[in-house]
């Protein structure tokens, strides 16, 4: 029947787009293991690009990964519980703060990073230390936790939780520690996985708000790309990918994972 | 009691709150100010009308983004319907594979569309086997186009997947019991049912789009869009008044856009976001 | 473009159609079965029962596995999508377009049709008067109850004039007021049309109401097809039995013309020996004075249903005998009582 010639020719379609946007990724990954990429695979395998990547840049790499965690961290302990008194407090105020909320996602990086170095700029030790870049990632990031948690909260009736456990005696932060959080538990995964996940990659922001000193992975990808050749740029990418692809497959079966058991529910 | 809950409450949002004034809304209010604080004054905000050099930025950023977004919601519109309705060996692994680049920073996405049309890449490749000669559009407006939509494909085919999960068949069956062919179908009942997921995503990828730096920093092209037109004021030639006012600018721009689909597309956009 | 007036009604037929899913299911066995023009058939049965699939295999939803043919009057349109079949297709969810208001839903078939302004909002006029909704033409679908979506709904599967009419379960999702005032305008609407219709429904109520034929199913066949009073009187199996209101099930032996019973014993014409399951209704039980007892027992429960009452009764069978009478009398428990039931209401139990 004609039902399904539009299925083969939307499933070419769909085909050719997962090309466009998988086999340079392919390409990439090949290339930072090539001899030479110009002359191809032919050239054989190596490592050498690699190990010529870590020692140039291993700093970078570690720097994005305690950034990342620590934006983690921080994102956590702040971005749950604003989650929570959002969810509990709905009115003209949190619809206020829901609308700050996708400021930092609807204004550029750039723009944002600028902010900061006009106001902070002055402060010489904080300009240049890491944390510069953590309130960065934070600021870019916190969102998502807390849509994340949120997302979660509405989902199900924590009040008539929160309601039986306080008939039973239990107090505001017991309840809050033993009643909410075990119950968001995984909004706070999935927002995790998301701030982790965006902390590593993000460039924008901390492109303008880095020093030599201070140079995260993505800012050492620029780096590479301008000035190194290309089966560097490559490997560097590739070890870029193996820190963020598990991240990310992480991510989607997370949330395919949720969505089935809400269902179920 | 309720006096005693609010205070805790209000204990557990002042973290935010201070974080948020301090590092986001002080800022950003010190930015406008400064904006207005150079050599033009105030008229600084006008600049990027009056002068012609940053209208043609804002112009050819807005045209980028209007492209961007109208292609990214076609493919990502015929791929991600057919996604959701479909079911097919390896269709998991084709929507994995789809929304990989979710957070590729943009100087990989630079990379990639070297990758594919720089000087060494795939397509030139690919040209000049067909006879058509060495295709290299990398570091052209066409390379900026690829990897702008190559970010933007992803994002938007998650959330039309979603929307279009909730679309009811009943619908299409009832205008197929009325004689509606498979564009008719499209065109009355599944364009109309997925409205306020192409609204929602639309914005968020035009206001993504106007704001992305990294991707058009690696490729260098000579189209100048916006953020690389503030990049450059700030760092290679010390205006930081007009720097700031032309993120002021741009910042302005993509937040009204993304407040005025959430108003068109309803409470729908703001949960898409 | 007119839509061609329609005289008479179109002779559906199905041959041989069964239908497989892909993931394994055998939602409808072999089939075959002639829908007369202008009657509606009622397809009746629990939830699973194939009842919506057989509907969907007319419409052109679905198509029957290899060997299975459609044919409306002397036309195969087994090959056909349902967009070219000309049916008009009611769904229990209404799935009226939330983008067009009730005239604009109404007339969207004349549009694919190609009929023109003109022609559109002449019959969309007619069919808002025929469903007395004329009120309703500029209303957004949203702003209407459920009723009126229904009218809605039938409206404008009836704008295009179709071949046969096909509603699959639509008053469900109503109130049960509203579901017996519908069910009446719908009968009289088919009936007036003279159109061809196929209703799925899982209401044995609706069925027998709406009905000129009722086809019972089960797990994916027709158990049975007769009119309502010949399902009711004379089930088949003893799954309609079961099925089609309450109906009492007990066992008797056969000796010398009569069945005997543990409260007595009735006169048997319908011949067989040995040990008999027997079915009849609770209303062909009439409640009669001691010496005229065929059977006694003893009221176990009773309730007063308002029209009629319902009495448990032990000791006059196997098991439990509902009795049903519309006698103003009361009743208690530990009654004695005498039954009496006419043979040929009785019926033998065949499986």
């Amino acid at each position: 029947m004609a039902r399904t010639r539009y299925f083969y020719l939307q499933l070419g379609f769909t085909l050719l787009v997962c090309a466009f946007l998988i086999v340079p990724v392919l390409m990439s990954i090949v290339a930072g293991l090539t001899e030479n990429f110009f002359v191809g695979v032919r050239s054989g395998f190596t490592l050498r690009w690699i190990g010529l990547v870590w020692e140039l840049y291993a700093p970078t790499i570690f720097r994005s990964m305690y950034i990342a965690l620590a934006t983690l961290t921080v994102t956590l302990v702040i971005g749950v519980p604003t989650a929570y008194v959002l969810a509990k407090r709905p009115g003209l105020l949190t619809r206020l703060v829901e609308e700050f909320l996708v400021l930092p996602v609807a204004i550029p990086g750039l723009a944002i990073a600028l902010a900061l170095i006009l106001t902070y700029g002055g402060f010489r030790e904080f300009r240049t230390s890491w944390l510069f870049i953590l309130v960065g990632h934070v600021l870019y990031t916190l969102p998502f936790m807390v849509r994340s948690v949120l997302a979660v909260l509405s989902s199900f009736n924590f009040q008539t939780l929160e309601e039986s456990a306080a008939s039973l005696g239990a107090g505001f932060w017991r309840r809050f520690f033993g009643i909410i959080l075990p119950n968001v538990r995984s909004g706070i995964v999935a927002g995790s996985l998301a701030v982790v996940t965006l902390s590593i990659g993000e460039f924008n922001l901390t492109w303008m708000l880095h020093t030599p000193e201070t140079m995260t992975l993505p800012v050492g990808l620029a780096d590479s790309y301008a000035s190194m050749r290309l089966e560097i740029g490559s490997a560097y990418t590739l070890v870029f990918f193996v820190m963020i692809i598990p991240l990310l497959i992480a991510l989607q079966r997370y949330s395919t994972q949720r969505v089935k058991t809400t269902r179920h529910a | 009691m309720r006096g005693r809950e609010n205070r805790n409450l209000l204990v557990m949002v002042l973290p935010a709150l201070i974080v948020g004034a301090a590092f986001f809304l002080i800022p950003l209010a010190r930015l406008a100010v400064v904006g207005g604080t150079g050599r033009l004054g105030l008229e600084a905000y006008l600049a990027v009308v009056t002068n012609r050099q940053y209208f043609e930025a804002l112009v050819s950023t807005i045209v980028l983004a209007v492209l961007v977004t109208a292609a990214t919601l076609a493919i990502a519109g015929i791929a991600g319907v057919f996604l959701e309705r479909n079911r097919f060996l390896g269709r998991e692994a084709l929507i994995s594979m789809l929304t990989l680049p979710l957070a590729f920073p943009g100087v990989v996405i630079g990379f990639m569309v070297i990758m594919l049309a720089g000087r060494t890449g795939l397509i030139g490749d690919l040209g000049s086997l067909l006879g058509m000669g060495r295709l290299v559009f990398a570091y052209s407006i066409a390379g900026l186009f690829t990897g702008y939509i190559y970010f933007s494909i992803p994002r938007v085919i998650l959330t039309i997947m979603a929307a279009a999960e909730k679309l009811d068949p009943a619908l299409e069956e009832a205008a197929r019991s009325l004689g509606a062919g498979p564009w008719r179908v499209v065109r009355d009942v599944i364009l109309p049912g997925l409205a306020p997921a192409l609204i929602a995503s639309g914005a968020v990828c035009f206001a993504t789009s106007m704001g992305a730096f990294g991707t058009a920093f690696t490729l260098a092209t000579d189209i100048k869009v916006l953020p690389i037109v503030i990049y450059t004021e700030f760092t290679l030639l010390a205006n930081i008044a007009t720097a700031a006012a032309l993120s002021i600018v741009l910042g302005a721009i993509t937040w009204i856009t993304l407040a005025a689909s959430r108003a068109v597309a309803g409470a729908t956009a703001a949960a898409a976001g | 473009m007119s839509v061609p007036a329609r005289k008479g009604g179109t002779t559906i037929r199905l041959v041989d159609c069964a239908k497989t899913f892909p993931n394994g299911t055998r939602a409808l066995e072999r089939t075959t079965l002639e829908m007369k023009g202008g009657e509606t058939i009622v397809f009746l049965g629990p939830s699973g029962c194939g009842k919506t699939t057989l509907l969907r295999v007319i419409a052109g939803l679905e198509s029957p596995d290899a060997g299975g043919r459609v044919l409306f009057d002397d036309e195969d349109v087994t090959g056909l999508p349902i967009e070219r079949r000309n049916v008009g297709m009611v769904f229990q969810s209404y799935a009226l377009f939330p983008n067009m208001n009730v005239a604009e839903n109404i007339a969207y078939g004349l549009k694919v049709h190609g009929a023109d302004a003109a022609q559109r909002a002449k019959r969309v006029d007619e069919m808002l008067q025929m469903m007395q909704i004329a009120e309703l033409r500029d209303r957004r679908i949203t702003e209407l109850s459920g009723g009126q979506r229904q009218r809605v709904a039938l409206a404008r599967a009836i704008a295009v004039q179709p071949r046969v009419l096909l509603l699959d379960e639509p008053l469900t999702a109503l109130d049960a007021l509203l579901r017996e005032r519908l069910r009446i305008e719908i009968d009289v609407l088919l009936h007036s049309l003279g159109i061809t219709a196929a209703y799925v429904t899982h209401d044995q109520g609706e069925a027998m109401a709406i009905g000129d034929r009722v086809a019972v199913m089960n797990k994916g066949a027709i158990i049975q097809t007769g009119t309502p009073r010949e399902i009711y009187y004379k089930p088949a199996s003893a799954f309609v039995a079961d099925f089609i209101g309450t109906m009492n099930r007990v066992r008797g032996t056969v000796v010398d013309g009569f069945l005997e019973l543990p409260g007595g014993r009735v006169p048997w014409t319908q011949g067989g020996t040995g040990t008999l399951e027997v079915l009849f209704r609770p209303n062909d039980a009439r409640i009669v004075p001691d010496g005229e007892a065929q059977l006694r027992g003893e009221v176990a429960q009773h309730f007063f249903l308002g029209d009629r009452t319902r009495l448990h009764v032990t000791g006059a069978a196997d098991r439990v005998v509902v009795v049903e009478t519309t006698e103003h009398r009361e009743f208690r428990p530990g009654d004695r009582i005498g039954l009496r039931i006419e043979p040929d209401t009785l019926l033998k139990l065949r499986d």
